[in-house]
């Protein structure tokens, strides 16, 4: 604004925090894809630099390996389902609760709206810790759902360590960044709209389908690449709630580094994760504009 | 809403699926502070009240170590974060950069996992020790982001000839800065540090790659302990940090009531 | 010399230019006004003057003294910010000891100064008001006083009245007349409103496309304006475009293919090949057919609608041969509304001396 030919000002407020995140931010994540075309060391890490010939440390061994071995690209897929089941669990719980608070009287939208960011700011191992309480062995919800199923003759479940406690957890933990994305996008609807379109012939569901949703659409697809991105590099969670056949790909990772400590390959998995994370929330927020162009130009 | 009738039935049925929601929400967090209270070794059935397991936490060395530590961390990495992110969000508001605003949101936008062995990789080749301070400037590179995005939002809400005006009534550029940006962004300044330090002593994932193998902090401890058993100990613990960032988040609101209505430019009383 | 001297200024954004080789003269004491539609330059100008924007070519030079070098707080020039700019941590007081404050003005003095200040704007007591809790018009006082209290060479005002209604405005516009008569200070002033620029100014200078138009005092801007684009932009106007068919010593005719011949008087001496002539509603004059009215130029048509605004009326005339014709007539007869209704046929005419003759 002031002077724009003097900026002092520009390399003043720009320069540390640009050479700190180029520290620690992006040279080690330009080390690491580095490190996904080395050999791994005889004892975990990386090999020399230098080979014994003499020659540079480079081979593309790790991706050859991570596109031969089904396994992981079936974890990947595994991964996928469990992210895209908790978008759409996310979706379905989110919209009404979104779309009551942008309806609600200026006067409680905040307040609403802060009962749904307050459990977030609350610590993420907690908030999976309360999860182990409510579905441990003991607890009153696993006793009430296999009393059920033993009314059935079914023999009693493990709900703990689980694929219903990792998604159901994931869908806790996510929550927020669905609402939040949805509320914004509802709060500017205007609610003329819908009494013209009630004034026009257009009963409840009409009016929801027709107008509200493809409005909401921006914040749809924000929210789903807000809960996808996450949700899909997870490790945490099906760590401690999953059982042995739950994990995914963030605890593939997480072995990867500190387990069997072959960070080329480990490399590679999380360049993999990153690059197809990014891709699909990418995808999806192409789509939504999209999506929103055709609706505007009115040939939806 | 003036047209009442035929869409009242629409709202009981928002009522009531936004009721389960927040239900849903809520109970998991109930139920580990009522726990908390309990004199059983079990999460599952009230037998009756004591304050017990708060006097365990209270003479466990390991859980004080791990909190002082944690207190530690987030103090330095929010108030370091706090200065980074304050320049990048005015830099990235008043001038048109290319790399600032790439290196500030990405750290937010890709999966947390990558960061941290990123991170992990890097101390390691740099023979760097792992410890509190590989925590802490871990936290800080993903901490900047985020005040950045609250100042850039509190400006965004600003006029921008408040500054040009200040220049044209004979400040420095550094006056104009201290006499009007400054305090004009302050709430956003407080609710962006305040937010960095939640972030900080919540940090799981980083901190799990970043810590090495002697350090601990809160969420490291919990998780730890989790893994092994769970003890009503830790929704002791669980129920005092809970706590703790509900006093931060009252401040927050306090200082910047807009902060809580998301990233939304905050009104100015003009 | 003049106070003011602006020398061949350009200022280019990328492919768009801004401001194109402009050069004025400001005296001191004057109320100078860039005029001009939204996008031509004068915004850019101001900023310019006030140093918050730099020139690619050309000098700003203030009372001898070129201002290149010189940054916004150090140049005696004020601005009062379309949107006003005040503070809105500070109070009325605390917005307008700001300037003192960075002078270094000893506190007893600035409080003396602040006291005349708001005396002067007729706001003694609001000391400690936020902006937030004043008025529009009184936002826009509190601007003026603290751009005025250090006592500037030059104030620029940037479409300082936009913000207020048309009521507050008018009076307004009466205060700053006064304020910049009593204060004795040069007003650089902004706006794109032309009755505005009309009321207020000592001279305008009509910007189009980053130049200027022409320069000239009021009345001479509405009467005899030099381009088309004047014409067209100073109050309404009947253009009146064809090929010179005749001069003589003092008039020129133009042939308008949709209307006819038409004379007016002129002192222009070139020989462009085309012309136009401008002729205001206001002096063309209307009667039934057959009336005698007076002036050289006359022509036959059909009302084909009217605006009735009270005061005036506004005619939209055909003229037989298809060119449509503007004319304002005042409504002062005693108990007549209007004089024509629509498809009424009227003639119409103006002299010789009604129209402006413009070259090219």
């Amino acid at each position: 604004m002031a002077q724009p030919r003097r900026n002092w000002g520009k390399w003043i407020t720009s320069g540390p925090p640009l050479v700190y995140l180029l520290v620690f931010f992006a040279v080690p994540t330009l080390i690491m894809v580095l490190a996904s075309f080395r050999t791994p060391g005889e004892f975990g890490g990386l090999a020399p630099l230098r080979n014994e010939d003499g020659s540079l440390d480079l081979t593309l061994e790790s991706y050859v390996r991570f596109a031969t071995e089904p396994l992981y690209w079936q974890i990947f897929l595994k991964s996928f389902w469990y992210a895209i089941a908790t978008t759409l669990a996310c979706l379905v719980l989110a919209y009404p609760l979104a779309m009551l608070i942008a309806r609600s009287d200026r006067r409680y939208r905040d307040l609403l709206l802060l009962l749904v960011i307050l459990p977030f700011w609350s610590n993420f191992l907690i908030r999976v810790y309360a999860w182990m309480i409510i579905l441990g062995p003991n607890a009153a919800f696993a006793r009430v759902v296999n009393g059920v199923l033993g009314a059935f003759g079914i023999e009693p479940v493990s709900l703990l360590f689980s694929a219903f406690a990792v998604l159901v957890c994931l869908v806790y933990v996510h929550l927020p960044f669905m609402v939040l994305p949805l509320y914004a996008n509802l709060e500017k609807h205007d609610s003329t709209l819908l009494d013209a379109a009630q004034d026009l012939g257009a009963n409840a569901w009409q009016r929801f389908w027709r107008i509200t949703f493809p409005l909401s659409l921006p914040g749809v697809y924000a929210g789903a690449a807000l809960v996808f991105i996450p949700a899909f590099g997870i490790f945490a969670i099906p760590d401690i709630l999953g059982g042995p056949n739950d994990s995914l790909i963030g605890n593939v990772i997480k072995q990867q580094f500190l387990e069997t400590r072959d960070w080329p390959f480990g490399s590679v998995l999380s360049i993999v994760l990153t690059v197809l994370a990014l891709l699909i929330a990418g995808f999806a927020a192409w789509v939504g504009k999209r999506g929103v162009a055709r609706l505007a130009a009115g040939d939806a | 809403m003036a047209s009442g009738g035929p869409r009242r039935r629409g709202r009981y049925l928002l009522w009531a699926a936004a009721l389960f929601a927040y239900a849903f929400l809520y109970l998991p967090l109930v139920i580990v502070v009522v726990y908390s209270f309990n004199d059983s070794r079990l999460n599952a059935e009230w037998v009756g009240f004591t304050l017990d397991w708060y006097r365990k936490l209270a003479s466990n060395n390991e859980m004080l170590l791990a909190a002082g530590n944690s207190l530690l961390i987030a103090a330095v990495a929010s108030l370091v974060a706090t200065v980074l992110g304050t320049m990048a969000g005015i830099a990235m508001h008043r001038y048109k950069l290319r790399v600032l605003p790439i290196l500030v949101l990405t750290p937010i936008a890709i999966p947390e996992i990558l960061m941290g062995v990123a991170l992990l990789i890097f101390f390691v080749l740099i023979n760097f020790t792992l410890g509190l301070v590989s925590v802490a400037l871990a936290h800080i590179a993903f901490c900047i982001g985020f005040v950045a995005i609250v100042v850039r939002s509190r400006l965004a809400g600003m006029d921008d000839s408040l500054v040009e005006a200040a220049r044209d009534l004979g400040a420095t550029p550094w006056q104009a800065f201290t006499h009007v940006t400054l305090p004009l962004i302050m709430p956003g300044v407080i609710a962006g540090a305040l937010m960095a330090f939640t972030l900080s002593i919540d940090d799981f994932v980083i901190t799990f790659f970043t810590a090495g193998a002697g350090t601990v902090t809160l969420p490291l401890q919990i998780y730890s302990m989790i893994k092994i058993a769970v003890t009503p100990e830790v929704n002791a613990v669980s129920t005092l940090l809970m706590l703790l960032t509900l006093l931060l988040i009252v401040i927050a609101s306090k200082v910047s009531p807009s902060l809580l209505r998301g990233a939304e430019s905050p009104e100015e009383k003009r | 010399m003049a106070l003011l001297e602006i020398i061949d200024v350009s200022r280019r954004f990328g492919d768009f230019t801004a401001v194109d080789h402009v050069s004025l003269a400001i005296e001191a004491g004057e109320f100078f006004t860039l005029l001009g539609p939204s996008g031509c330059g004068k915004t850019t100008l101001l900023r310019m003057i006030a140093g918050f924007d730099l020139p690619d070519g050309g000098r700003i030079v203030l009372d001898g003294k070129d201002l290149a070098d010189t940054p916004p707080e150090a140049r005696p020039v004020r601005t009062v910010f379309q949107s006003y700019a005040l503070f809105p941590h500070m109070t009325v007081q605390g917005n307008i000891a700001f300037p003192l404050k960075m002078a270094g003005t000893p506190a007893a003095e600035a409080a003396k100064k602040i006291g005349e200040a708001l005396a002067d704007v007729r706001l003694e007591g609001f000391n400690h008001r936020f902006p937030h809790e004043l008025s529009g018009g009184q936002r826009q006082r509190v601007a003026i006083a603290r751009a005025l209290v250090t006592h500037p060479t030059v104030l620029l005002l940037d479409e300082p009245l936009a913000a207020l209604d048309a009521k507050l405005r008018e009076q307004m516009q009466i205060e700053l007349i006064d304020m910049q008569k009593e204060a004795g200070i040069t007003f650089i002033y902004v706006t794109h409103d032309q009755t505005e620029a009309l009321a207020l100014s000592h001279r305008i200078a009509v910007m189009n496309r980053g130049r200027v138009e022409q320069l000239d005092e009021p009345d001479r801007l509405y009467g005899f304006p030099k381009t088309r684009f004047v014409a067209d932009f100073i109050g309404t106007c009947n253009l009146l475009v064809g090929p010179v068919t005749a001069r003589e010593a003092g008039s020129v005719t133009v042939e308008v293919p949709d209307l006819g011949a038409v004379s007016v008087a002129t002192t222009s001496a070139s020989g462009a090949a085309e012309g136009a002539i401008a002729v205001r509603p206001e002096k063309v004059r209307l009667g039934a057919p057959g009336a005698s009215l007076a002036g050289e130029n006359r022509f036959g048509g059909v009302v084909e609608s009217f605006l009735y605004q009270g005061d005036v009326t506004l005619y939209n005339v055909r003229a037989d041969r298809g060119h449509l014709v503007e004319a304002l007539l005042a409504n002062s007869g005693a108990g007549l509304a209007k004089f024509f209704e629509v498809g009424d046929r009227v003639e119409m005419a103006f002299a010789a001396n009604a129209g402006h003759y413009i070259e090219g």
